[in-house]
């Protein structure tokens, strides 16, 4: 078995960080004085014991593994995308004006035409940074950041000034017709939690990634500019092509993420229901190796960090997860240095403008 | 327009534009040698809670600066620590320190104040003192010993050519990491000091309180082009900016747009519509020395 001790490689540093940051976890709970065995005992069995719990880790890793696909595909194409927060947001808005204007649709139309406006709408904000990128060369990392304030901005206003709900913070109601069924009413299992038909468009989503990246010459071009600038150039690849083409798919990815929220369990648009999402989305890539199937692992065990929170918070602050989340990602780049130097770093460290 | 009107808008102005230009300054610093600091968010945040701890602890405001600029100072060795001697990424470094704090800082102020969102009232600075206020002379004074510092001493040009060609600096016997170091350190410091003023200035730690103060002073040191009294600039047109919708609530035009300026600037001033915005030649990539 050959490919076992590669696998083994690509997860001991991951897994070593884990842990590490879950010791130092256990000094902050020992510290307010509980026992961090009884505190992480709780954290698992209430998350991947019961089938409720499940079912919320799902619900909570549904976006992560749509914002992880976001950087990660960007990655593939050797640019860094700290936009899916923006673009998360974008999308989860256009998904639910979509829903709330063309009521009168059946399923069939309406909620296609929802997953494309999601899709569109997040690929349209991604590819300004693109587009900056390609004909000013401007650098990506600064231009999706402000991307991301501008979008929240955005969505402030169309939801505080155009399509506000009084004395509330979301927009109108979706079309039932637009709802994306919860699993617990199809199926009678997870009862009780949000979990819904949105986790199985992030696993299309994942397969979609992993054909593109295989078999289209897209994402062959697209490899091959993430793997060697120049070889793309002397290829006669059309790079600005490219790079705009990278940052919309991750984009349209990221987009897709909100429809979890808006269309499987609030069926409207809130202003902050993405939970920082879109940075978790980084490290989610980053832990993954940028892997589209790997996404679905590590942002399931995110899921299980950001929803253990909840059910650890009358004996810890749950605040305890984030924590955790930071210190994962430190130390997954920190330990990176000092085991595989080669592999796992990013080479386009990118420079700011 | 009234004198006191006038007054009392310039007051409000200066204000608002204390906390942008003291980390601004510090990311100037960090860049000039080379390391972006997108961690300044995590920095405000830890600085700010940290102000208000040590405050609250003491009952008087010294303590309070020193917590709050010692915090500053640590979050920023860490991300000096992992992206000058571990050598890895910047941008990630970053990120990863602004979800680290966001979770510590709730996570300590539900320890310690019994509430996620908010800590207990402390003594802090009424905004009335600013004609005498302290921070305001602090911060023309780090605006010329930075410049001055940066581009008239033997520290700065070091700095600079850490930032700009460390292979060269290294070969001319600078040591690149200890320069790189100073210029984080430099801007934790700053950031700790821009902190303590927000908190003081509300009398309290809330949730979120930087709100994204971090990633502005980012962008007017961008827009002021590296240089710190261009940041500097920046700072005050934002400041403006803001003063004026809060000044003028019912405007045509709606907050939310005013929000948007720094970051639309920012962009515009990057794509070189003003003319050209070039950062430190070396800015963003960790230094191998080649044995």
């Amino acid at each position: 078995m050959p490919h076992w001790n590669k696998y083994l490689n690509l997860s001991a540093g991951p897994l070593l960080s884990i842990i590490v940051a879950m010791l130092i976890g256990a000094v902050f709970i020992l510290a307010i004085g509980h026992n961090p065995l009884d505190v992480y005992y709780l954290l698992f069995s209430e998350t991947l014991g019961n089938s409720y719990g499940i079912g919320q880790v799902l619900f909570k890793a549904t976006p992560l593994i749509f914002t992880g696909l976001s950087v990660a595909i960007a990655f593939k194409a050797g640019l860094f995308n700290i936009g899916a927060e923006g673009q998360l947001n974008i999308g989860a808005f256009a998904s639910a004006w979509a829903g709330f204007t063309f009521v009168s649709l059946p399923w069939y139309l309406l909620i296609p035409l929802s997953i494309l406006a999601a899709f569109a709408a997040g690929a349209f904000w991604a590819s300004i940074a693109g587009a900056l990128k390609a004909k000013f060369g401007s650098h990506e990392v600064i231009n999706t950041i402000m991307l991301n304030f501008i979008a929240l901005a955005l969505v402030s206003y169309l939801v505080n000034n155009v399509y506000l709900v009084p004395a509330t913070i979301h927009t109108p109601g979706i079309s039932p017709n637009a709802v994306l069924a919860r699993f617990d009413i199809i199926t009678g299992l997870f009862k009780g939690s949000p979990f819904n038909i949105s986790f199985l468009i992030a696993l299309a989503a994942c397969i979609f990634m992993f054909y593109l990246i295989k078999i289209t010459p897209l994402g062959y071009e697209i490899t091959t500019l993430g793997f060697n600038r120049n070889a793309a150039r002397y290829a006669k690849m059309n790079i600005s092509r490219l790079t705009v083409a990278g940052l919309a798919l991750a984009g349209g990815f990221a987009g897709l993420g909100g429809m979890n929220f808006v269309n499987g369990y609030k069926h409207y648009f809130e202003i902050g229901f993405s939970e920082n999402a879109g940075y978790v989305g980084i490290a989610v890539a980053l832990i993954a190796r940028n892997n589209p199937f790997a996404v679905i692992a590590v942002a399931i065990f995110f899921g299980v960090l950001e929803y253990g929170g909840l059910t650890i918070n009358t004996m810890v602050p749950k605040e305890i997860v984030t924590i955790l989340q930071g210190l994962i990602i430190l130390l997954v780049i920190s330990l990176s240095y000092l085991f595989d130097k080669k592999n796992f770093r990013i080479k386009h460290s990118p420079a700011i403008g | 327009m009234d004198e006191i009107f006038v007054i009392a808008f310039t007051f409000q102005t200066l204000r608002i534009t204390i906390p942008y230009l003291l980390p601004s300054i510090g990311g100037v610093y960090s860049e000039k040698g080379g390391v972006v600091n997108i961690a300044l968010e995590g920095i405000l945040l830890m600085g700010a809670f940290f102000t208000t701890l040590g405050t609250h602890i003491s009952g008087n405001i010294y303590t309070g600066l020193l917590f709050g600029m010692a915090a500053g100072l640590l979050t920023a060795l860490i991300h000096a620590y992992i992206t000058i001697t571990l050598k890895s990424n910047q941008i990630v470094s970053g990120i990863a320190l602004n979800i680290l704090a966001l979770g510590l800082t709730k996570f300590l102020c539900k320890i310690v104040f019994n509430s996620s969102s908010n800590s207990a009232r402390i003594i802090g600075l009424e905004t009335l003192d600013l004609p005498f206020n302290p921070f305001l002379l602090v911060c023309l004074i780090v605006l010329g010993v930075s410049y001055y510092s940066i581009y008239k001493t033997r520290f700065g040009l070091r700095l600079r050519a850490v930032g700009e060609n460390p292979e060269a600096a290294d070969s001319l016997g600078i040591c690149v990491s200890r320069m790189r170091y100073a210029g984080v350190l430099i801007s934790g410091l700053l950031g700790g000091l821009g902190s303590a003023w927000l908190a003081f200035n509300q009398h309290s730690y809330t949730d979120g309180m930087t709100a994204g103060r971090g990633y502005i002073a980012l962008a007017a040191m961008i827009i002021g082009k590296w240089n710190p009294l261009g940041a500097a600039a920046a700072c005050l047109l934002f400041g403006l900016a803001e003063s004026f919708t809060l000044q003028f609530q019912d405007s045509a035009i709606p907050t939310q747009f005013i929000q948007m300026l720094p970051y639309v600037l920012t962009i515009i001033v990057l794509a070189g519509f003003i003319g050209k915005a070039t950062p430190p030649a070396a800015d963003g990539i960790p230094f191998e020395k080649k044995d």
